[in-house]
């Protein structure tokens, strides 16, 4: 195009082509399947209207059944705090044996298994196993959050290890330290806010998910939640809905109090 | 400080060869003896082997072949316990300094103790009160007892090499090494931290072994200095030999001294 390039112009970017096709194919993908779902606009706003009239019947909120709401509450609760910290109480040593910058293959190939394993199912799927293997109630919702929390938070913990300078921790080892006085001082203060902000992430998310897994039956405020579904209770329902969101925002405060505690105003920070 | 009577050789390196990958050699059956005392300066062209000597010497690195005598005793078949109590006798100062950026200064000068205090007393920093006393006496000598509370990474380029070899000497070594101490330091800052190692490894009674790319700042500091190339040795002996044409054997050609 250029007048003043008579010799065969020079790219200075490489064409990509198995980038364009990976893109070209995802759109193809996307296309094909909102046409094979069948979606139309129609469709779209028949189901507004059923929404509104859903809504209408929330309001007002009721508490039919405060025990049973503050109970179901404050089991979640319950589930959250023990599955978070048996959770990441674990995800400490299996994060560390996934880390392979400071684990030899036959240690970080297990661990990397296993929280391979923990992350392959949602967490309502793992509830239904341990429904049926330790029966209904809080224990299995405990059990099924404590494998989400090892899926989730040793990876990540893993991930920060990875991510460590080691020149920092070459020169704790020079000193003729030992594994474990490494780990504490070449190893920890590197990761030590990043594992905070991971923790309380996970406990946001525990929090969350407990309030999910009573619907099949392993404890917390989801059984109540169902069962006042299936009764068509909507004006309870929205009354326990909202008692959620001012859980799991007392949650997001109190999360949000400790990283400031423990993060940006201790000695190790972050971002 | 600790004076450490010595005899023969502090050190002693014998027919030391290092391959990273198998058949190139970057240490070529290196042989040097280091007394007791006396800053010694390893000159040479990048790539010829100067770090992989200082780590042979602590084994951060793994000789493939050779001796390592520290105090009469070959340290290269050492492992685990054995090899982690010859290291804390070796103190170590690096280029880009490895301090632990997060820690604050006296806890990275404490983790020259980390070789001799348990697990649960170093997560409790429950140190020893000579061990305080003695970084404290450091930072004064050093000249950052002001920076005590300071973490790592509030510190000038300058301060924090001066961290480093505080925390080289909390070990109470009986060697210093130092890899490249200065080459991330100004000109200013670099005399000064070379004229702290002399000091500090005269008062502490110590050889001390830097790896250098300034041959000048060499010239000025060392008691010594040795020049390899392609993995040898090709000269050993005091500051007021090591003429032009050395050096151009050193580094190759002569071009770029002009």
């Amino acid at each position: 195009m250029k007048p003043a390039s008579a010799a065969p112009a020079r790219r200075a970017f490489k064409p990509d082509w198995p980038a364009r096709a990976g893109w070209l194919l995802l759109v193809a993908y996307v296309v094909y399947a909102v046409l094979r779902l069948d979606f139309s606009v129609d469709r779209f706003v028949t189901g507004l209207g059923h929404g509104a009239r859903f809504l209408e019947r929330m309001m007002p909120p009721r508490i039919a059944q405060p025990d049973s709401l503050l109970t179901g509450l404050l089991e979640s609760l319950e589930i959250a705090v023990l599955a978070s910290f048996a959770g990441i109480l674990l995800s400490l040593p299996i994060g560390l044996l996934a880390a392979r910058n400071l684990m030899p293959a036959w240690a970080s190939w297990p661990a990397r298994a296993v929280i391979a394993a923990a992350r392959s199912f949602h967490p309502v799927i793992v509830a239904i196993i341990f429904v049926k293997a330790v029966g209904f109630g809080a224990l299995a919702g405990i059990c099924a959050l404590v494998v989400a929390s090892i899926g989730f938070t040793a990876k990540l913990f893993a991930e920060a290890i990875e991510e460590i300078s080691l020149k920092q921790v070459e020169a704790v080892r020079a000193t003729g330290a030992s594994f474990l006085n490494v780990l504490s001082f070449g190893v920890l203060p590197q990761v030590f806010g990043r594992f905070i902000g991971f923790a309380t992430y996970q406990l946001d998310s525990n929090l969350r998910n407990s309030t999910m897994v009573g619907i099949v039956g392993a404890g917390g405020i989801g059984g109540t939640l169902f069962s006042a579904f299936q009764r068509f209770d909507y004006d309870f329902v929205a009354a326990i809905l909202l008692c959620i969101i001012a859980m799991i925002m007392v949650g997001e405060i109190l999360a949000t109090w400790v990283r400031r505690v423990f993060v940006e105003r201790g000695r190790v920070d972050e971002e | 400080m600790s004076e450490h009577a010595q005899g023969q050789a502090a050190l002693s390196v014998r027919g030391l060869v290092k391959e990273y990958v198998r058949g190139k050699k970057v240490l070529d059956g290196l042989s040097l003896d280091f007394d007791g005392q006396g800053l010694t300066a390893v000159i040479g062209p990048s790539g010829t082997g100067k770090s992989t000597l200082l780590r042979c010497i602590n084994r951060l690195v793994e000789p493939t072949a050779g001796q390592i005598l520290f105090g009469g005793r070959d340290i290269v078949p050492l492992s685990g316990r054995e090899l982690r109590q010859v290291r804390r006798r070796i103190g170590m100062v690096f280029q880009e300094y490895n301090l632990v950026e997060r820690l604050s200064v006296m806890e990275n000068l404490l983790c020259g103790r980390l070789g001799y205090v348990s697990a649960l007393r170093a997560w409790l920093r429950r140190f020893a009160p000579a061990d305080i006393e003695r970084a404290f006496q450091l930072l004064d000598q050093v000249g950052l007892a002001e920076q005590v509370h300071q973490r790592a990474d509030a510190l000038s380029g300058g301060q924090r090499q001066r961290v480093g070899i505080a925390r080289a000497l909390m070990q109470a070594p009986q060697l210093l090494l130092a890899d490249e101490p200065t080459s991330s330091l100004d000109p200013r800052t670099s005399v000064e931290i070379m004229e702290l190692m002399r000091t500090l490894g005269r008062e502490h009674g110590i050889p001390v072994i830097v790896n250098m790319h300034d041959v000048d700042l060499a010239r000025r500091f060392a008691d010594r200095i040795v020049g390899l190339a392609g993995g040898a040795r090709v000269f050993d002996g005091p500051p007021a030999e090591l003429d032009e044409a050395m050096l151009s054997r050193i580094y190759g050609g002569a071009s770029w001294m002009q």
